[in-house]
């Protein structure tokens, strides 16, 4: 039976009904009971945005604080997924990476193979990504693609509730490490969930919108943008495939090639910075393995290569936004 | 008080971790072994004297200089060789080498080629067994330089906090690369530092396979029945440079020359159990030609293996995509 919930409610969900279906499944986090050696009330917070709230009392000895030491406990969750457990670990924003990255390229995505094969890694590390909420440079970033490139990782990036319980309970049964971003602006996000646990497989894109004119591919809170952008232009008669692949390793190549061997102009929604970006990372593969089709120059809209800014009138101008979807399809919908 | 097999025991270990890395360092003289190697030679008595008292239940995580860590831990002695040889045949099928060889399937967590990265690893398999409640502790090797790694403080501190089995044993072997531990470690002891971490932190001779033996079942039982981690700091000094090739003008002249006559783990090993009567000089001797014939076969059979196929390149990414 679906229902309508929240991406965060959606989050909650899926990680109560894996650790109900599997003992070794445990959540380990800053603050994602919050309190603990406190005089006050444990299970304070249920995560820094409320995502794990009530874990802790339903779960007994499953969810476990940590001290802000990413580069310890993420370790220790990896450390504990080669020993047989399936660590669901909270990395508050993605941005942190930057203290514990070792442990996420050269441990967790490495051991399958340096270890010939004889390793398995099934941790998940759950994150938030994305700009918007004025929280500056150091705690907006998107990053994903930087984790696209490494191999031995697998990263996952919902745009909806539905997506985000799919995809996390397939991404806590994968047998290998999961980058999982949650884009901060999506948690308050309603759709219609199913009750029951079901999954969302990896590198199968969801085509949201289909249209014959443009493909726009999008990612987290884009493929919104997108849509909005799609249903602007569709007033004026252009009709847009929006494309989220929901899963950026393993990508979906083909269904991203497929609509743009149909429309043959493509347009990539990314919040990231540009360089070695997943826009630029599709673009290049269109470019090279739909380049018959192409009747136009492929069109990126993303951040500017700056960090996120601060002030409210820079960062709406840093975010891309419909307007400028809308504007980069109408360009490579007019070019000839 | 070790009994007679487990002095034995303890011996062939230490021998046949002396042997193979004697024999690594003539083989590289010829060229023939690929990439960095680095050796554990002076250091015996620290993976042996912890390792004796782990099972496979008990993991281990160890460092770049690891050839030592997996012996003790009951690698099979040809696939490392066969590793380091980067031969299909080898533990990681040639895909990890030296510095990353490692066996899941005994506890063995890797070798690893960034100082101070298992540290945090170690606390999430001590964290599995204490999940699993089947007693099994994790045992952190690590070097005076990872020693000043935020990894580990952070590791030895999540530890504490989370109370694991988890065992930090600190191989104080005189240099990181090539600066001295007396320069790099603020404070003079690594030891000092468990008070930090609130856990007990000990300093022993790692020349001393007693000594080592005696600090380190007194942590690893603590951490058995529930009392948490431990910090042993360990003291020696490697025989061999940081990495093969080493010139070591860093070292005093004559250094190495004087440790070997006169801090030899297997030397000071020898000697006492000969005098106290538990051992002959022809048992010791026995087991020194088993090491040799050992190490001498698998160097022989690494040699002959096949390297791997051009399709292993693209193989063991995933466990599934």
């Amino acid at each position: 039976m679906a229902r309508k919930i929240t991406f965060r409610q959606a989050i909650h969900e899926a990680l109560v009904q894996e650790m109900t279906r599997d003992p070794t499944v445990i959540v380990m986090g800053e603050d994602n009971a919050g309190g603990m050696g406190a005089p006050g009330e444990q299970d304070a917070w249920g995560g820094v945005l409320g995502v794990t709230k009530g874990l802790y009392h339903q779960f007994p000895g499953r969810v476990l604080d940590t001290p802000i030491s990413e580069a310890a406990f993420i370790g220790a969750a990896i450390g504990a997924a080669a020993c047989g457990l399936r660590p669901v670990a909270e990395l508050m924003f993605i941005d942190f990476m930057g203290v514990c990255l070792d442990q996420i390229l050269n441990q967790a995505a490495k051991f399958k193979y340096m270890f010939g094969g004889k390793a398995k890694t099934p941790v998940v590390i759950r994150t938030m990504i994305g700009a918007g909420l004025r929280a500056a440079a150091q705690h907006s970033q998107c990053l994903y693609s930087l984790f696209t490139h490494v191999p031995g990782l697998k990263v996952v990036i919902p745009s909806t509730p539905y997506d985000a319980k799919g995809l996390l309970i397939e991404s806590i049964r994968d047998n290998d490490p999961v980058i999982f971003c949650e884009h901060k602006l999506l948690y308050g996000l309603e759709g219609d969930v199913p009750e029951e646990s079901y999954i969302v497989p990896f590198g199968e894109a969801s085509v949201v919108r289909e249209g014959d004119d443009v493909t726009v591919v999008a990612l987290a809170r884009m493929v919104h943008f997108a849509q909005q952008a799609a249903d602007a232009l569709q007033r004026k008669g252009i009709h847009c495939e929006v494309i989220d692949p929901r899963t950026t390793s393993p990508l979906d190549e083909d269904t991203i090639l497929e609509s743009v061997e149909k429309t043959g102009r493509l347009v990539v929604v990314d919040e990231s910075n540009p360089r070695c970006s997943m826009a630029s990372d599709i673009a290049g593969l269109v470019a090279q393995r739909a380049f018959k089709a192409l009747k136009a120059p492929i069109e990126q809209v993303t951040a500017p290569h700056t960090p996120a800014p601060f002030s409210d009138v820079l960062e709406d101008l840093y975010v891309p936004s419909p307007a400028k979807i809308e504007a980069a399809v109408t360009r490579v919908r007019e070019y000839r | 008080m070790l009994t007679k097999p487990q002095l034995l025991q303890a011996y062939t270990t230490m021998r046949t971790i002396r042997e193979f890395e004697e024999r690594l360092h003539t083989e590289f003289a010829s060229g023939d072994i690929p990439g960095f190697v680095h050796l554990y030679a002076g250091e015996e008595a620290a993976a042996t004297g912890v390792c004796m008292h782990l099972g496979d239940h008990d993991c281990i995580a160890s460092t770049h200089r690891g050839h030592g860590h997996c012996i003790a831990k009951g690698m099979d002695v040809h696939a490392m060789m066969a590793e380091i040889w980067g031969k299909r045949t080898g533990v990681c099928h040639g895909k990890g080498g030296s510095m990353h060889v490692a066996d899941l399937s005994i506890g063995m967590m890797g070798a690893n080629g960034i100082v101070g990265g298992g540290g945090p690893l170690i606390c999430g398999a001590a964290l599995a067994a204490k999940r699993k409640g089947n007693k099994g502790v994790g045992v952190c090797f690590f070097g005076d330089g990872a020693s000043n790694q935020g990894a580990i403080f952070e590791a030895m501190n999540l530890a504490s906090v989370w109370q694991l089995p988890a065992i930090f044993v600190a191989e104080n072997n005189g240099y990181a690369e090539a600066t001295s531990s007396t320069w790099s470690v603020a404070g003079g002891s690594i030891a000092d530092r468990a008070s930090g971490c609130g856990m007990p932190g000990v300093q022993v001779d790692g020349f001393d396979f007693f000594a080592v033996y005696e600090a380190a079942g007194t942590a690893i039982r603590r951490a058995r029945e529930g009392g948490g981690p431990s910090l042993i700091e360990v003291k020696f000094m490697r025989f061999f440079g940081h990495f093969e090739g080493d010139q070591q003008t860093y070292r005093a002249p004559g250094e190495v020359q004087k440790l070997r006559e006169t801090s030899d783990c297997l030397r000071q090993f020898a000697a006492r159990v000969t005098k106290s009567g538990e051992i002959t000089w022809a048992e010791l001797e026995q087991r020194d030609r088993e090491a040799r014939a050992l190490i001498d076969e698998a160097v022989r059979r690494a040699k002959a293996d096949p390297k791997p196929a051009a399709a292993d390149l693209l193989t063991d990414v995933y466990v599934s995509y």
